[in-house]
């Protein structure tokens, strides 16, 4: 093991020789999300060229850098010339952007999305001017997308780990102070300041102390936490070093969703990299502080990010929440003192540290400090992950940022805070986003999920969508939350199918106070939000159920009739053969009809219609809704006949 | 002992799940690499998943006795969370998400396209045995809504249109439902 001091020169000169390389280097987005979008295809494309064609270039992968909607992204670095960033790169672009820019030294200005270090190259302007980045400030995810998350001398160039030798010097009471300093409050959901825990849980006499990085990300909706553990593994694992410095705790564990592979691989990997450099065991840097981390998967539950059901999981029981006092900070895993803390309030750790809580400060709003990121999903144009201060507007990160919503339909509504939130209406959206506000206004800031809504989503689905969630992963502990999500999803699916009365409106509220009031942990005092908001916001959309059986977003299937537009059909069938009950009848090259008494509105005939025909149409109530056909083109051509 | 994760490669062509041989050696190694604690309970039952492709009998027996607790308690414990499987999983496993960024944009009609091609209710495995067809909540995916994945491999920007072609090269074809 060599000194850290050696590490940081070498590591540091290495990371100038990168960046000043003499031929060209392609830095590839290849988290899950690039993955997904075909970030693989485009890195094995590059490798080819690179290859066959014997070119001194390099590929490097690098993790998520926010602009999903865009992916697969790449940086393009050639000596002399400003980094550029480039989205949406296949194959075939990756090979027009190596020959143009990498070898040509033209940027290809149909995919540039801006140059990184703010200039003007050749008529490609800075990224940071680009509408997404309008207003962004990136601190959580400073390195997310730049550096290769695989190299710890990566983020030793950039400061790594430089927050955590700061911390050992001034010890666990100046950790304390600083983090005091800058506010931090939890990212997880409730916002609880992260010192105020601390102190509690160092109050407490004991031996052994437990600290638990909370990588759960239950919310359905949410991926802030999954981009930074990709992108940034040791931005969080250096978090947990300095937590577990000021608390005294000897062994901390990262809970994460099994359903992130890519993740748990990353932060494996970097564990063992904190241990070559002697950043993690006995007597680390050679202080008496000794700390072990152990990962652990979670198996499929939500109710396991709430804090008690969390460590029972660990200590291999049922995820089942238990009452509080004792905290957690008091007696916790093993009945131990243990704090858990999001990915995120980790993440902003080494900042802090290397920075100053004063610095951090001053970001953000009165009551809630520093910066937060937001997955920004949904009807929205720009989807991806962003990082705001915090008391940005709502409007400022849908319709800037994000771009409003696609197709030039309206934005409804934003749902935050997943199952536990609510959905905030479009005429609130100068709402600032910050802990209080969003609590006034009947939802939570809840971990970062942000969906948002447009015309074609139904209100009364979204609440009965939250609520068939809730009911499921209620851990059933509780009689009000096992029993009332169970009878207000019951209420919603009735009012969704037309068959509901007003007098259930007022079920609904009634069961939603006693669920509220009656249960146990956070999952099912937040449950009733959905239905709350929803019904304080778009009561109307209720009434239309019940009163007119139309559901305007032509969202609830029962509500929607589908039929056949007789001028556009031409016999193709293949409604026909797509109908699960024989519903639909009609010779072949003949007008086909739907019986609208065999029909089970599920759709499959709109679906099959070949998108040049578009020829069936659905209407609820007064509203009626065509799609408008497609030119013919190869996939859109009827299906060839089987009979 | 940490659990085993997924390799670099596994993870690349996304086999986390899929059906594979094993024997009690199998077992028997996965269950040794656990120490015999209460709190490796969930780590050795995902390690004898990933084995066994499901939570054999035999496999928890083998669980059972090395951590001197009975099977009816690992049942009771696996029971909970949804992650684990009793029964031998399909050849091939479809998930499609139901997350909230994947059913406001037509995740649940994916899926319902899917059950109809493939005649079976989420939570079931074609009668051939030949694909299991999961419901998920958020893969981390959801910018890219509506997101599935087909042997741990996602897909992104589905929509109903789409579900014929990723069925057609697992052998589940269009026609086979036609009347
Ligand atoms: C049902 C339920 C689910 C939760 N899920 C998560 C989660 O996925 N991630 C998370 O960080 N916090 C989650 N929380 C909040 C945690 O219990 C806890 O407050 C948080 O991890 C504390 O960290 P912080 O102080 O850094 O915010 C959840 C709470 C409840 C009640
Ligand atoms: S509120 Fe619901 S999830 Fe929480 S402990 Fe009670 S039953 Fe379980
Ligand atoms: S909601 Fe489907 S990937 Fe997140």
């Amino acid at each position: 093991m060599s000194s850290i001091a050696e590490t940081y020169t070498q590591a540091e000169s290495d990371w100038k020789a990168l960046e000043s390389a003499q031929g060209p280097v392609f830095y590839v987005g290849a988290a899950t999300c690039g993955r997904a979008a075909g970030a693989g295809k485009t890195i094995e494309r590059l490798e080819q060229e690179i290859q066959s064609r014997g070119l001194s270039a390099r590929v490097v992968e690098t993790g998520c850098i926010g602009p999903c909607c865009l992916e697969p992204v790449m940086i393009v670095q050639t000596p002399g010339a400003p980094q550029v960033l480039y989205g949406g790169i296949g194959p075939e672009e990756a090979t027009a952007v190596l020959e143009r820019h990498g070898l040509g030294g033209e940027p290809c200005a149909e995919w540039a999305l801006g140059t990184m270090d703010g200039s003007v190259w050749k008529g490609v302007g800075p990224f940071q001017d680009h509408p997404m980045m309008a207003g962004q400030v990136r601190h959580v995810l400073r390195n997310c997308g730049i550096i290769d998350p695989e190299k710890v001398e990566h983020y030793l160039a950039r400061d790594g780990y430089r927050g955590f030798l700061r911390a050992l010097e001034i010890g666990p009471d100046g950790i304390l102070e600083e983090v005091k300093a800058s506010n931090l409050r939890g990212r997880g959901g409730a916002g609880f300041p992260a010192w105020r825990k601390w102190e509690f849980c160092r109050s407490v006499t004991s031996e052994t102390r437990y600290l638990i990085c909370n990588a759960d990300e239950g919310d359905p909706g949410a991926f802030m936490n999954r981009s930074v553990l990709e992108s940034d593994p040791h931005a969080v694992l250096e978090g947990m070093l300095i937590a577990a410095r000021a608390l005294g705790a000897t062994e901390g564990y990262i809970y994460c969703r099994a359903e992130y592979p890519l993740a748990i691989h990353r932060l494996e990997k970097a564990l063992g990299q904190m241990r070559e450099l002697g950043l993690l065991g006995k007597n680390i840097q050679g202080t008496d502080f000794s700390f072990e981390m152990k990962i652990k998967k979670g198996a499929g539950a939500f109710v396991c990010g709430e804090e008690t059901a969390l460590i029972a999981s660990i200590e291999g029981r049922r995820g089942m929440p238990q009452p509080r006092p004792p905290f957690p900070a008091v007696s916790g895993l093993w009945g131990k003192p243990t704090v858990i803390h999001n990915v995120e309030s980790l993440a902003n750790l080494p900042q802090i540290l290397v920075r100053g809580g004063a610095w951090f400060a001053q970001f953000g709003s009165e009551s809630s400090k520093g910066t937060k990121t937001f997955a920004l999903a949904g009807k929205v144009n720009r989807t991806g992950l962003i990082e705001v201060p915090l008391g940005t507007s709502l409007r400022h990160i849908i319709e800037v940022v994000g771009g409003g919503s696609p197709g030039g339909k309206s934005v409804k509504a934003v749902q935050t805070g997943g199952p536990s939130g609510g959905c905030v209406p479009a005429d609130q959206l100068d709402l600032p986003v910050d802990y209080e506000s969003l609590t006034a206004a009947g939802t939570i800031m809840g971990s970062g999920g942000m969906i948002v809504l447009d015309e074609d989503n139904c209100m009364v689905d979204i609440a009965k969508y939250f609520l068939s969630f809730t009911q499921e992963e209620s851990c059933g502990k509780c009689t009000p939350c096992r029993v009332g999500t169970r009878a207000m999803h019951a209420v919603l699916d009735r009012i969704s199918k037309g068959l509901g009365t007003l007098e259930d409106i007022n079920t609904l509220e009634e069961v939603a106070m006693t669920v509220k009031n009656g249960s146990l942990c956070g999952l099912g005092q937040t449950a009733p939000n959905p239905v709350l908001t929803t019904l304080r916001y778009f009561r109307h959309e209720y009434e239309a159920h019940i009163l007119r059986k139309e559901c305007t977003a032509l969202a609830c299937s029962a509500l929607v009739e589908y039929q056949i537009d007789e001028t556009r059909c031409t016999g193709c069938g293949a409604c026909r053969r797509a109908c699960p009950v024989g519903a639909i009848s009609g010779e072949s090259k003949k007008t086909h009809v739907i019986d609208p008494k065999t029909c089970i509105h599920c759709g499959a005939c709109l679906n099959r219609c070949p998108e040049a025909f578009a020829a069936v149409y659905r209407q609820s109530g007064t509203v009626l809704r065509r799609e408008t056909p497609k030119k013919k083109s190869a996939a859109a051509a009827p299906e060839e006949s089987a009979s | 002992m940490l659990p085993p994760f997924p390799t670099e490669k596994k993870v690349k062509n996304g086999m986390c799940t899929a059906q594979k041989d094993w024997g009690m050696q199998d077992i028997e190694a996965a269950v040794a690499r656990h120490p015999a604690h209460r709190g490796s309970l969930i780590p050795a039952l995902q390690d004898l998943q990933e084995t066994c492709g499901y939570l054999a009998p035999e496999a928890l027996a083998v669980l059972a006795k090395h951590l001197s607790i009975s099977v009816n308690e690992i049942y009771g414990v696996a029971t909970f969370y949804t992650q684990f499987r009793f029964s031998k999983p399909a050849r091939h496993k479809i998930q499609v998400c139901q997350g909230t960024a994947c059913h406001v944009r037509g995740g649940h009609m994916v899926l319902e396209e899917f059950e109809q091609m493939l005649d079976v209710k989420a939570g079931e495995a074609t009668k051939d045995g030949q694909v299991d067809l999961e419901r998920v909540a958020c893969l981390g995916c959801c910018a890219l809504a509506p997101v599935i994945t087909v042997d741990g491999l996602v897909h992104a920007n589905m929509g109903t249109r789409k579900v014929p072609a990723i069925l057609a090269p697992l052998g589940v074809k269009e026609e086979s439902k036609a009347t």
